[in-house]
């Protein structure tokens, strides 16, 4: 019985089925919490307008559906969002699809620079420490990384707005551009990349010293492995050893971290696109739950569990690949 | 005259402070011959695999280094050459092979390459040349299939196989001296009888020099030309093979080969009227193929096929086999820890796997088990006199009596009641395993299931729990089933065994008929490949160990 299509598709397609359930539970379950907390969009709505009577707040309530009992808007709500209908956003008068794409770009732009940036200068100092172990090399490295990994991402931030904004002025406090610039081509790129050089230092920073950490400790315990030995043993120097026998060996569970890091930095990301008033999804949902934008919040949280469930898929590939002994099944 | 490959004269290495002594090795004097097999023999802590660390120059420096004295190789020294030198020396003119066949390859590359890898580190070959030569080398160790083992990553060939590799792979250079690190402990018997011959015949072929680290006695009875026992980091005795084995003149030395268990089983008992205490009928456990829609597929295995047997008061059954023989899923089904698929399992009459959890605990008291790695199977962060009276406090004894019990089973092991308020980690292999069985007896069980349980120990060590096992067995009347793979310590304790092959029984009868005459072809493998089966250890007259 040899199936007739490539096994890594039949493996996709059975984690695919695995995670409509698993996405379904997360919405049910933060639909209900959401309900759960006090107020609701109309009270957001109408303190923003100052106030209004009984009857017109009735009114506005009964329009956007919120005078039916919970289990009838959740199976509203349900019912739209299997067919993919994020639904409206009273807030931002817009549909909620719409307000996502608009944000997901930088959020996608941030953690993806920060991840690779982190995980590739982690590795690499995590990799220099553990070879010269307890060396001066070595305390450096691991007391920056310490001193990273103990300072908050806010502190951090606004430490680095006073430094290079503030006083010297070389990188702009906030935003994603220069408003009035109108810059064009190649400007405009330059011009998003120096406003995302602190947002992604501050949030690059602390998840480096993670894997830094991660690193060291498992080169060490690799470089002690009987098949190092069994290297050494045939003749193989110094760099042969640490590319073609440690690395490979000691990255698998760095690699499983990032995974696992992938979906908390939408979480971080809240506080560092607050600060630096970043338009992206984490400040989007961080407004979201002041205003009771129900239908936004959901929406983020329904692409968040989508991207960790796709992310943590192709961690899954990326460690079949890097470890043989591994079999996607 | 020719040249000694290996000459070794005054090495000393020292150890880091704070070690249980200052050198690892002290004033080592060995050579090693063109064609010859050296063995160097001791006990684990005697230093042996240190000293191949130094040849190789690949001691943990600066902790461990050596502190004095020369080793030449082929008449030049090695300690002089820099580490540049030492790289093309290692590979090209020392080979290595290390004792753990799953570990010692690297599991993210294939075979092929890691055989490639020396070729292209210690030759100018192409890349085609270098592929035959791999190729003809993994033919020359019998791999039975040279080019799929080839492209085949180390976990996806059985550990016989891995251990071929490695052998391939030390010697694709024809290297002048092998150093065989414990090269078939971790194998099976038969395995091992095939990898023996294997370096042997190679080794005549290349007229390489081998300098062949163990603790084994039979296997230093099946290869060896000339025998080095170390001891405590100090060689006391060496010389020719046959004159060691047979008539050994230092007292380690005898005591050492007096701890061999010999292949003579003892007497056997009348125990034909003795009374039934344990009984399994038909017993089948099939570790089914999980998955389905939602998982992966793995093939379903079939761990004990239809077994059924009888334990007499008394009486020790040894269940005897190869790794996956599902000689270990036995020891589990029996006391429960692993639930079988259909059987029973008889403990005086009641069926223990149809218990209901309140009665399972009940019955656990009759039935106890001793595991093989005394470093694991003892909670390191409770004392011993806690570890023993756990199982009693559970079962309701109060925990005065339970503690006072405690420090009398210890006293039964023969430990020092001193040892009751000490942690596991402050004894050594054969006292935790005293720690052990002292837990297992704390229940007073009828019925004690031991798993391997002196595998894990230096042999002088082994013949002493063995010793004890059987003494509080005849003391206490308790019944044994015990598992082993080790056909001497088979021979030595047990009254019936079981031969198992893929999940079955393949033969069972008195220990003494067994050894003498095997009926079934598996039966009779298993005995031609115990190491040095044609050597009797001489019987010796020591003043103890």
């Amino acid at each position: 019985m040899k199936p007739a299509f490539p096994p890594v598709l039949g493996y996709a397609l059975r984690r695919l089925l695995q995670a409509v359930p698993v996405v379904l539970l997360i919405m049910v379950g933060t639909f209900l919490l959401l309900k759960l907390a006090p107020g609701d969009t109309v009270d957001a709505l109408v303190g923003d307008m100052g106030g209004a009577d009984a009857a017109y707040i009735e009114r506005m309530r009964a329009e956007y559906g919120l005078d039916q009992p919970v289990y009838v808007q959740l199976l509203t709500y349900m019912g739209k969002l299997i067919t993919f209908d994020l639904g409206w956003s009273f807030v931002y008068e817009q549909p909620v699809s719409a307000i996502l794409f608009e944000r997901l770009g930088v959020t996608l732009l941030l953690m993806a620079t920060s991840l690779t940036l982190a995980f590739s200068i982690g590795i690499l100092l995590g990799a220099i420490a553990a070879r010269r172990v307890y060396s001066l090399t070595d305390n450096v490295i691991s007391t920056l990384g310490l001193i990273f990994y103990a300072t908050p991402s806010f502190f951090l931030s606004l430490l680095m707005i006073y430094l290079f904004s503030v006083k010297l002025g070389w990188l702009p406090v906030g935003g994603i551009k220069t408003v009035a610039g109108f810059y064009t081509g190649w400007d405009h790129y330059v011009d998003v990349a120096l406003h995302l050089v602190m947002p992604t230092a501050a949030l690059s920073l602390i998840y480096l010293s993670f894997y830094l950490r991660l690193m060291r400790a498992s080169v060490l315990e690799v470089a002690d492995l009987d098949y190092v030995r069994t290297a050494k043993a045939k003749g193989a120097g110094e760099t042969r050893l640490m590319v073609h026998h440690i690395m490979r060996n000691a990255l698998l569970p760095v690699v499983t971290l990032l995974g696992l890091q992938f979906s908390t930095v939408l979480g971080g990301s809240v506080v560092v696109e607050t600060i630096f008033t970043l338009p992206g999804l984490g400040q989007l949902a961080s407004q979201s739950v002041v205003q009771r934008d129900m239908n936004t919040l959901m929406g983020i949280i329904f692409l968040c569990s989508i991207i960790v469930v796709v992310v943590n898929f192709l961690t899954d590939l990326l460690y079949a690949r890097l470890d043989s002994r591994i079999e996607l099944a | 005259m020719s040249q000694p490959v290996l000459d070794i004269s005054g090495l000393r290495i020292a150890l880091p402070k704070g070690a249980d002594r200052p050198f690892a090795l002290e004033d080592l004097n060995l050579t090693v011959e063109p064609g010859e097999i050296v063995c160097l023999v001791g006990e684990s802590g005697s230093g042996k695999s240190l000293s191949a660390g130094a040849v190789m120059r690949l001691l943990p420096e600066p902790h461990v280094h050596v502190a004095a004295g020369s080793i030449r190789f082929m008449g030049e020294d090695l300690l002089a050459k820099t580490p540049r030198q030492m790289r093309d020396i290692r590979g090209r003119d020392i080979a290595m092979i290390f004792q753990e066949p799953m570990t010692a390859l690297n599991p993210q590359k294939t075979v092929g390459w890691q055989l490639d890898e020396v070729l292209r580190l210690h030759t100018r070959l192409g890349r085609k040349a270098r592929r035959a030569r791999a190729l003809d080398m993994l033919e020359r160790v019998q791999l039975p299939d040279p080019r799929s083992a080839y492209n085949a990553y180390p976990h996806q060939v059985s550990g016989g196989q891995r251990q071929r590799v490695m052998i391939a792979m030390a010697l694709l250079l024809s290297p002048k001296l092998i150093i065989a690190d414990e090269p078939t402990t971790a194998l099976d018997v038969t395995t091992q009888l095939q990898i023996l011959k294997l370096i042997r015949e190679l080794q005549v072929e290349e007229q390489a020099g081998i300098l062949f680290i163990t603790h084994d006695f039979g296997v230093v009875a099946e290869i060896a030309d000339k025998v080095a026992v170390l001891r405590m980091g100090q060689l006391v005795e060496h010389g020719p093979a046959k004159t060691v084995l047979n008539n050994p003149q230092h007292p380690y030395t005898k005591a050492l080969i007096g701890a061999v268990p010999a292949l003579i089983p003892p007497p056997a008992k009348p125990l034909s009227s003795a009374p039934v205490v344990l009984k399994a009928e038909g017993l089948r456990k099939t570790f089914a193929a999980r998955g389905g829609l939602l998982s992966g597929k793995r093939k379903a295995v079939a761990a004990v096929k239809d077994l059924s047997f009888t334990l007499r008061q008394g009486e020790t059954l040894g269940v005897v086999g190869e790794s996956g023989s599902g000689k270990t899923t036995v020891s589990r089904i029996v006391t429960r820890l692993l639930e079988c698929d259909s059987g029973k399992v008889e403990v005086d009459g009641t069926d223990i796997l149809a218990a209901s959890p309140r009665e399972l605990r009940a019955m656990r008291k009759h039935i106890q088990m001793v595991f093989q790695d005394p470093m694991a199977s003892l909670n390191p962060r409770k004392r011993v006199v806690d570890l023993i009276a756990q199982g009693p406090i559970v079962h309701g004894t109060p925990r005065k009596k339970a503690h006072a019990d405690a420090r009398r089973l210890l006293e039964l092991v023969e430990l020092s009641p001193a040892a009751a308020t000490r942690f596991p980690h402050e004894f050594s292999g054969g006292q935790r395993q005293r720690i052990g069985i002292a837990r297992a007896l704390s229940m007073e069980p009828k019925i004690i299931v031991a798993d391997e349980p002196v595998s894990a120990l230096d042999v002088s060590v082994q013949a002493q729990v063995l010793k004890l096992l059987a003494e509080l067995r005849d003391r206490l009347n308790l019944s044994l089933l015990f598992v082993t793979h080790d056909l001497r310590v088979a021979a030595q304790l047990c009254d019936r065994i079981i031969v198992m092959q893929n999940g079955e029984i393949v033969e069972q009868g008195a220990t003494a008929d067994v050894f003498a005459n095997p009926q079934h072809p598996y039966t009779q493998k298993l005995l031609s490949s115990i190491p040095g089966r044609h050597w009797t250890p001489p019987v010796l007259t020591t003043e103890a160990a």
